[in-house]
């Protein structure tokens, strides 16, 4: 093991890991995701704290991480590029590991555009690619940034990434995986899959060139509540597909939310078996954390194992 | 054909209406004039295929100017006529005519304390 | 070219309320040619702001004049004659001609009346778009001739992110994703290879948060 990470020793056990989502609040109480934690202590080997997701001011992403920690659950500290130069980038890698953090998942970041103070400057001082890199070496060459040497104590994070098979151009998507692989990712979380014909596709691309076997990937899954959740995401988000077969199962339902629940846990099952090279699932259930332990439990996954 | 029009109405001859400048429809209104408006030809008509079209566009940009100082844009207008439209040319002259007595006077014209 | 705008009138008008006699000074660079403060640019001003005053009873006396450049100082000089009388400049220069109208006349009172807004070129007559960053340290040989700095929105050098689909950015469907554009053109290049090379982060020092910037050419120096 090259950190004291629960989620890379799961991963390596050769299990299917499962991690969810926990996104911090608008205001300064971390009362609910403490909540939340407690409702996924059990199901989960690992939580994701969204960094000021669709670029909406929230508890930061490490604070958060020492609040489900207090509950027992291992934060996966989402680090997005939009809102800090390398140095704060730097400082704060160091203090969630003083913290006991040690997952860090590296992306881009929703464009300020998207949330509540549109009119603010975007960093991007380094791009996901970049911190990827940096961040490993932080921890396998003990060097800052700039070159400069760690004397002691380095952040040993576990270090993922995202991949997004429904962004486009469709090809390259499978090149800058490889890329950021090749940069130093050790786990890949995917955006929510709804199109599953897609998914396969990409998978496939990714077999073909080995890459399952150099990093770890779990599949991203959604449940939905309503057709129309399904259709804005569809719609309105960017680098989302949702097929219309989809909405219309949902419209059709007698109880949407149950059959969101349903599908959801369809697809797992559908992955597990029919996917090779899927590690893991990472459960986004957005503003719906409570319904997790049945998707886990139905599928197969529950009780989590025990690596210590 | 003898048609009547406002004898308030003093024509100036352009080549084009593509011709007009900015600045020929501000002077106009600097030097007094109430109102203006420019007749161009027919949509589809210019001799110089889109000179008629561009004057347009630059009678609403000197509108929108006249609207944004508190001028008014209303006493500035483009209309699209043939040479061959007397009739048509007397009416738009008394349509305008009749918009600008509504607005009154331009002004411009009036002297410090002067309400009116 | 540098693509400048107009500010609005009114913004203009209210820098210059307290004065009775300005000078107008357009420019016969690049705002010229964006059509924001040249010649004619500088006229329709003159008279627009004439207009305003007059409604407000507090005529105002205007002079116009073009210099060649306003970012070199021989130029500016030409201005002396027009700036003694005055109560304050208009430059519609951008940001550097209107700061060497105030250098050049240290005692007059000398505003804007462009908004600088980036370096581009026309895509038609009346219409640019942004090229070039100026981030000092070109990259364009990398990425296919097309600009991450400043046509990606979030200037990725390792792109594209995972907000790019159909081609289009994510914060609009009216712009383009520049990193589709970047691999579109690898790809037709036979060129995809070089994407997958791992770029560094970017020396910004070169750019603007090195400080201003100087250039120099000692060979073509004078004294």
């Amino acid at each position: 093991m090259k950190t004291e990470s629960k989620l890379e020793k799961v991963l390596n056990s050769g299990k299917f890991a499962v991690t969810a989502e926990i996104g911090p609040p608008k205001h300064a109480s971390g009362d609910g995701m403490k909540h939340h934690a407690d409702m996924l202590v059990d199901y989960v080997d690992a939580a994701n704290i969204t960094d000021s997701q669709t670029a909406i001011v929230r508890i930061s992403s490490i604070a958060g991480g020492v609040h489900i920690k207090e509950k027992g659950v291992e934060p996966i500290v989402q680090m997005t590029c939009r809102d800090r130069n390398r140095i704060a980038m730097q400082a704060d890698i160091l203090g969630a590991y003083s913290l006991g953090m040690r997952n860090l998942l590296c992306l881009s970041g929703d464009h300020q555009k998207f949330g509540n103070h549109p009119t603010s400057k975007n960093v991007y001082d380094v791009d996901s690619m970049q911190l990827i890199h940096l961040v490993r070496r932080m921890r396998d060459e003990k060097l800052f940034f700039s070159g400069e040497e760690i004397k002691e104590n380095e952040p040993r994070f576990f270090v993922g990434a995202v991949a997004n098979p429904f962004a486009d151009p469709f090809e390259f998507r499978v090149d800058r995986l490889e890329k950021k692989v090749e940069a130093g990712a050790e786990f890949i979380q995917t955006q929510c899959i709804f199109d599953m014909e897609r998914f396969e596709r990409f998978m496939e691309m990714v077999r073909e060139r080995g890459i399952d076997e150099r990093v770890h990937i779990l599949a991203g899954i959604t449940p939905m509540k309503s057709w129309r959740a399904a259709k804005y995401i569809g719609n309105n988000v960017s680098g989302m597909i949702v097929p219309d077969a989809l909405v219309q199962r949902l419209k059709n339902a007698e109880d949407p939310k149950r059959e969101g629940i349903e599908m959801a846990i369809e697809q797992i099952n559908y992955i597990k078996e029919n996917v090779k090279g899927v590690h893991g699932f990472h459960v986004m259930a957005i503003a719906w954390e409570e319904v997790v332990p049945e998707i886990v439990e139905r599928c197969g996954l529950y009780p989590r194992p025990n690596v210590d | 054909m003898r048609l009547q029009y406002a004898s308030t109405v003093r024509i100036i001859e352009m080549p084009c209406t593509g011709t007009i400048d900015h600045r020929v429809l501000l002077k106009t209104f600097e030097d007094g004039a109430d109102g203006v408006f420019v007749a161009g030809c027919m949509e589809g008509d210019c001799h110089f295929l889109k000179g008629n079209i561009r004057a347009k566009k630059r009678v609403n940009m000197v509108k929108n100017i006249l609207e944004e100082i508190g001028f008014g844009g209303d006493r500035l207008d483009f209309f699209n006529l043939s040479a061959a439209q007397g009739q048509r040319f007397a009416e738009i002259v008394t349509e305008m005519t009749d918009r600008i007595r509504e607005l009154g006077p331009t002004p411009l014209n009036q002297k410090e304390g002067d309400t009116a | 070219m540098i693509i400048a705008q107009q500010k609005s009138i009114q913004d203009i008008a209210s820098m210059i309320e307290d004065c009775n006699k300005v000078l107008l000074v357009g420019c016969a660079g690049c705002v010229t040619v964006c059509l924001a403060g040249g010649e004619k640019e500088t006229e329709v001003l003159a008279a627009s702001l004439r207009i305003k005053r007059r409604l407000e009873n507090k005529p105002l006396e205007t002079v116009t004049f073009v210099a060649t450049r306003q970012c070199d100082p021989e130029y500016i000089e030409t201005l002396e004659s027009y700036v003694k009388d005055v109560d304050a400049v208009i430059s519609l220069a951008c940001g550097v001609g209107v700061q060497y109208v105030a250098e050049r006349f240290s005692d007059k009172w000398v505003v804007p009346a462009l908004n600088t807004n980036f370096i581009g070129g026309s895509l038609n007559h009346g219409e640019w778009e942004e090229r070039c960053g100026l981030c000092g340290d070109c990259v364009l040989h990398r990425t296919g001739g097309i600009c991450p700095i400043i046509r990606c929105s979030k200037s990725i050098l390792n792109g594209p992110c995972g907000g790019s689909q159909y081609g289009k950015c994510e914060i609009s469907k009216d712009m383009d994703c520049a990193w589709q554009l970047i691999y579109d053109r690898m790809k037709a290049l036979g060129k995809l290879d070089k994407l997958m090379e791992y770029q560094p982060p970017k020396d910004w020092s070169k750019s603007r948060d090195g400080g201003p910037r100087r250039a120099v050419r000692e060979d073509v120096m004078i004294d």
